[in-house]
């Protein structure tokens, strides 16, 4: 079982990750005290609008993860190295969960200040249309279990996405305010600066825990990596590290199909 | 072969299986059909209501036979290694998958002609109100539906088990076509004018952006 040892040996957290993680919960409490504690009540809205310190961080972790899925699809078709489809695969798994928390944390905002759960402000339904579309790219990674097509189809699901949100946002902003008028206006036009100054803060430490859930969510993907890599190794007659090399096809675009291709060699060695 | 004769040829191939097998007008026809007669009945008989609604029930319709076309598309390549022919076929991927958009949307827009007379009948849409511009909503809107279908539907033949994903995709990314659709059929209907321009760039744009994403990234799919 010494390989299992070695792969538990590796779940526990790097130092640079712990420190990590250790920076996203100190911003995210200081956060916190700035969003309950030091920010004043709002002059229309009470203290409901201090859904603002976590609705609006979401939103902004949304585009953020759907860019980064963007970049790593391009760099993944260009280059072929898996590990940027690993990037992809993380960042928008990350991106659906925030996503759908912005929309739950603006229907829970909204019901108040709205008197609604749902409007179908622009806003709203392009970041509606926004989880649908990614939950499309997490549908479309499921199926093939080829890591290299899994890959290269989600890659162009990926681009397409990013590329179709600007029209997206365009069509339904105009679908609303060139025949009627928007019953609601969201956010502030001006803020007090010490909310300002929360939002941004509030904005880092959101930021933050993006980059540790990433580093986290991209261990798992190469321990995942690396089970699939050592349960094959004994039949392929490989150690895991070189399969793990050529899966990722460090070097070489030819390296096309891994599990497929692989296999007549195992049986012909056996 | 230049570019586009490659395209054509590709185009000319997948119109010919229509025209032999008369699957679009054959299966996905009476589909848009029953599913207009499906929006009418379960919308009442208020006149007002139907003429209101129909300029969206029709892009529904449209829209839903754009899924079908699209998968038809590519349901004969997954035959007899089909699509490995074409594959190794010394033509551009890129010009594979324009050819393949340009026969969706043919077949798309004859069924459209039918499909319209049939929404202007069921629900009393008067269609002459500005008639070069409703032509060109329905052609640069099954455009931009073909260029999505055509793009999508080669994930569909390669993993056919998963039927709903297709439609998950198409449907979501679609979105602008729909929008931008309804509203220039309802203005062109109504011979109102006004923001009719507005949709029509729109849907120029959306056309641009699939069409071109498709051509760059067409290949990477089929590539095995």
């Amino acid at each position: 079982m010494r390989p299992a040892e070695r792969m538990m040996g590796r779940l526990a957290a790097r130092p640079g990750e712990r420190i990590l993680g250790w920076l996203a919960m100190g911003a995210l409490a200081a956060a916190a005290i700035m969003a309950l504690v030091v920010a004043p009540d709002d002059a229309q809205q009470g203290t409901v609008y201090r859904l603002m310190y976590v609705h609006v961080p979401s939103a902004w972790l949304a585009y953020l993860s759907f860019f980064v899925v963007f970049v790593a699809s391009i760099a993944f078709l260009k280059t072929g190295k898996i590990r940027w489809d690993r990037l992809a695969a993380s960042s928008a798994e990350i991106g659906v969960l925030f996503t759908a928390l912005t929309i739950v944390l603006g229907s829970v905002w909204g019901k108040p200040v709205w008197g609604t759960w749902w409007t179908w402000d622009p806003r709203l339904t392009t970041t509606a249309l926004m989880l649908l579309i990614y939950v499309g790219y997490l549908a479309v990674r499921k199926l093939s279990d080829n890591p290299r097509r899994r890959g290269r189809w989600a890659a162009v699901v990926g681009i397409v996405g990013f590329a179709d949100i600007p029209v997206v946002q365009l069509s339904v902003t105009w679908w609303r305010s060139l025949h009627q008028q928007p019953s609601f206006q969201l956010g502030h036009v001006t803020m007090a600066p010490i909310m300002t100054a929360t939002l941004l803060v509030a904005v880092a430490a959101f930021t933050l825990l993006y980059v540790y859930l990433m580093s986290l969510r991209l261990r798992v993907g190469r321990l995942e990596e690396r089970a699939v890599a050592t349960a094959l190794s004994p039949r392929l007659g490989q150690r895991p590290d070189a399969l793990i090399a050529e899966m990722d096809g460090a070097g070489q675009g030819s390296v096309a199909e891994p599990a497929e291709e692989l296999e007549p060699e195992a049986t012909r060695r056996a | 072969m230049t570019f586009l004769r490659q395209s054509a040829a590709v185009a000319g191939k997948d119109l010919r299986i229509e025209v032999r097998g008369r699957y679009a007008l054959g299966a996905v026809l009476p589909f848009a059909a029953t599913l207009l007669v499906a929006f009418g009945l379960s919308l009442g008989p208020d006149r007002v209501l139907l003429q209101r609604t129909a300029p969206g029930l029709l892009w529904l319709a449209v829209l839903f036979a754009a899924v079908l076309a699209s998968r038809r598309a590519y349901e004969s390549e997954s035959e007899d290694g089909a699509l490995e022919g074409l594959l190794l076929a010394p033509v551009d991927k890129a010009a594979v998958y324009l050819g393949k958009a340009a026969a969706v949307a043919a077949q798309l827009l004859v069924l459209e002609v039918i499909v319209m007379t049939l929404v202007s009948a069921l629900f009393s849409l008067s269609l002459g109100g500005n008639l070069p511009a409703l032509a060109a909503a329905f052609v640069l809107g099954t455009t931009g539906l073909a260029g999505v279908g055509a793009l999508f539907g080669a994930l569909d033949a390669s993993a056919r088990a998963r039927e709903a994903v297709f439609p998950l995709l198409v449907l979501p990314l679609a979105t602008p076509v729909l929008v931008a659709g309804v509203k220039a059929t309802a203005i062109a209907t109504s011979g109102t004018g006004g923001t009719l321009g507005s949709w029509i760039g729109l849907l120029v744009a959306f056309d641009l952006m699939i069409l071109a994403a498709g051509t760059l990234v067409y290949g990477y799919l089929l590539e095995d």
